[in-house]
């Protein structure tokens, strides 16, 4: 059960992630942010949820919707909206963009435009505790898709013949771009096609923010206890189209949500009832946002201001 | 110290020296400890450094790729190796999405210090699969430096000087090469060498990749015969590539050819020749001349195969040709083939 001031901390991060992919959606019109983005709306309490349950010094690896996986582990919008600015100043001095953020002294050490690239780095990271007798955990993002790349199965392979301490975490959104599961799909679950491995699982909604964390933490437990890789499968609904700032429910390839799925996908809205449930005022909540409203605003100022690179910076950063 | 050694016990003493000098330095890849060894190269290693270090993996290429990055990125040093260099192709999103390019994309935050090693095989029916050197592939791409060792000193200080480099280098090691004996000094311990000159000469300059070398050097001792003198440079580092010491000797000699162990088409060749006529243009008494594979999938069949492997024989007739010579008599000259360089059946 979490603790009112826990409540708190977390709510701050699923809105800090919210409405950062909000600020963009409203800016991207002004061409400043001039990388192809893929928001993290509805897919909030997944990172928040797992990275609550990991010590400190865990290493991540994502993918190239990542901004909610580098949000919920840093709270940092400066570098952040840098890099998707260009700027210098960004993450990657402007030659990562939004597909490949990375923050390897805050544990997000890459993410990859190219579905399911990272997954066997994580693995390599893991094995590399283990060579070095650490108990550091790993844990890798990934969406449904990358269950359809050999890769995946090769890692899975790998890290469950090893017995190595590394979570994968399966983000379902059900869609592949704009080719649903039913298309995609040979087998029937995701849960049940990896229970032949070595492998611990664990499935939950990731709408739930709670239920997220009650899945992490048993399945942490788990995997601690019989020295086995954890598979967590996490569904969430993507609110907006794969690449950009729009929804895309008109458009015919997948279904409106109803008004009441909308409120149940939402992982703020859903937080947010718990909260009050726990005690927590409104008004505490509304003070928190204007909070994040003004880190967020910021930002973006500095972003803007901030210099492009130099064009010596081209050849810089390729060899050592 | 300096000791003869072939080319395969130069690999396993190179590993075993850098494992020694650093815990952090594992070999790894399919087969690596089994009782061939890669062909004996990474003999010793698991008696010596235990099974943590030197370990066999599953038959996933494209997912033990990721794993050599993802190690390398947690501060290790991988020593990734593969029995032929085909089969990279499998790990080719690894290599040229992330290997290549992570570093860069993150600004410099991250480094890669990973060797790839993988052999290039020829001969007894090799065929289209195991037979191709993909230098001028890896090469392509920014963030990677490919290197091919062609005497035992080279395989030995290149494979330590690969272990000891910050960025991911890709080694490429002819498997004839793997007998040629050779003294080693082990306390030669440069910078990952690129061109070097390997026989002295004033008429043509032969740069050359690999297994060429070695046909080269052959061209040259029956030139020599004939009063005709080649320089043979081995360009051993293809990327990032320095061809100073080419440019170097066709100002002298005023004739080149390239003779790459690969096809021509869109290949290293093409980009030392275009380097070399860029900087040379004034010296060259002649268009620079191209040697390499025959453009066709590698043959099985020993007749097909002799026609797409080029040889000695070819440089010899193109250097004549270039330097206005008569047609030597080869026929009491002796020439490399698979039968007295390699017996199979692998």
């Amino acid at each position: 059960m979490l603790t009112k001031s826990e409540g708190l901390q977390l709510y701050r991060s699923l809105l800090l992630i919210r409405l950062t992919e909000e600020a963009i959606r409203s800016h991207y019109h002004l061409d400043e942010m001039k990388t192809p983005v893929h928001l993290g709306i509805g897919q909030e309490a997944i990172p928040v949820g797992v990275c609550h349950c990991l010590p400190k010094n865990a290493v991540t690896f994502g993918t190239y919707r990542n901004h909610a996986l580098y949000l919920a582990l840093t709270q940092e919008t400066d570098r952040f909206f840098a890099e998707l600015f260009g700027k210098e100043t960004g993450l990657g001095r402007g030659k990562a963009g939004s597909m490949h953020l990375c923050a390897p002294g805050q544990g997000l050490m890459a993410t990859s435009a190219v579905v399911a690239t990272t997954i066997p780095l994580a693995v390599g990271a893991a094995l590399a505790h283990a060579y070095r007798k650490e108990s550091t955990p790993v844990a890798v993002f990934f969406g449904d898709g990358a269950m359809e790349e050999g890769v995946f199965w090769e890692s899975l392979n790998f890290a469950s013949l090893r017995s190595l301490n590394i979570l994968f975490v399966c983000e379902d959104n059900g869609l592949a771009i704009h080719t649903g599961a039913s298309d995609r799909r040979g087998f029937s679950s995701a849960v049940r096609s990896v229970q032949g491995f070595r492998c611990k699982t664990a499935s939950a909604d990731g709408s739930d923010l709670s239920a997220v964390i009650r899945a992490t933490e048993r399945l942490r437990a788990e995997m601690a206890q019989s020295k086995q890789p954890g598979f967590l499968h996490l569904t969430y609904l993507r609110f907006l189209e794969h690449v950009g700032i729009n929804e895309d429910f008109a458009v015919g390839y997948r279904d409106s949500p109803s008004p009441e799925e909308r409120i149940a996908r939402d992982p703020v809205a859903r937080f947010t009832a718990q909260l009050l449930a726990l005690g927590c005022a409104q008004g505490e909540l509304d003070e928190m946002r204007t909070g994040v409203e003004a880190q967020v605003e910021c930002s973006l100022n500095r972003a803007r201001d901030a210099r492009l690179p130099a064009d010596e910076a081209l050849y810089e950063d390729l060899l050592i | 110290m300096t000791t003869a050694r072939t080319y395969r016990d130069a690999l396993a003493f190179a590993a075993a020296k850098e494992m020694d000098a650093d815990p952090s330095v594992f070999v790894f890849g399919l087969d690596v400890p089994d009782h061939k060894r890669i062909f004996g190269s990474t003999k010793g290693l698991v008696e010596k450094f235990g099974i943590d270090r030197c370990f066999g993996t599953p038959l996933s290429e494209d997912a033990m790729t990721g794993v050599a990055i993802g190690a390398a990125l947690s501060g290790l040093r991988p020593v990734h190796v593969h029995i032929r260099a085909d089969f990279l192709l499998l790990g080719m999103n690894q290599i040229a999405n992330v290997m290549s390019s992570l570093r860069y994309m993150s600004g410099g935050s991250l480094r890669l210090p990973l060797v790839i090693r993988a052999i290039i095989g020829r001969g007894w029916g090799q065929g289209a699969q195991h037979s191709k050197s993909l230098h001028g592939v890896f090469g392509h791409f920014p963030g990677l430096k490919v290197g091919l060792p062609t005497s035992p000193q080279d395989a030995y200080s290149m494979l330590r000087a690969a272990i000891r480099d910050e960025n991911p280098v890709i080694l490429l090691e002819h498997r004839w090469l793997y007998d040629i004996e050779g003294p080693v000094d082990e306390n030669h311990l440069p910078l990952l060498e690129g061109p070097v000159v390997v026989r002295p000469g004033n008429a043509l300059t032969v740069a050359c990749t690999s297994w060429m070398t070695i046909e080269a050097l052959k061209a040259a001792e029956v030139l020599a015969k004939h009063g005709v003198e080649l320089e043979i440079v081995d360009i051993r580092t293809v990327a990032p590539l320095d061809e100073t010491v080419v440019a170097d000797s066709v100002a002298k000699t005023g004739h080149c050819i390239v003779a790459d162990y690969d096809w021509l088409y869109s290949g290293f060749s093409a980009e030392l020749a275009a380097r070399i006529s860029h900087r040379c243009f004034g010296s060259l008494r002649c268009p620079i001349e191209r040697i390499g594979f025959a453009q066709v999938p590698c043959p099985t069949t020993r007749p097909l195969e002799n026609l797409f492997y080029p040889s000695a024989v070819h440089i010899i007739r193109v250097a004549e040709r270039m330097l206005g010579l008569p047609m030597i008599d080869l026929n009491h000259e002796t020439f490399y083939s698979y039968e007295e360089r390699f017996k199979g059946p692998f």
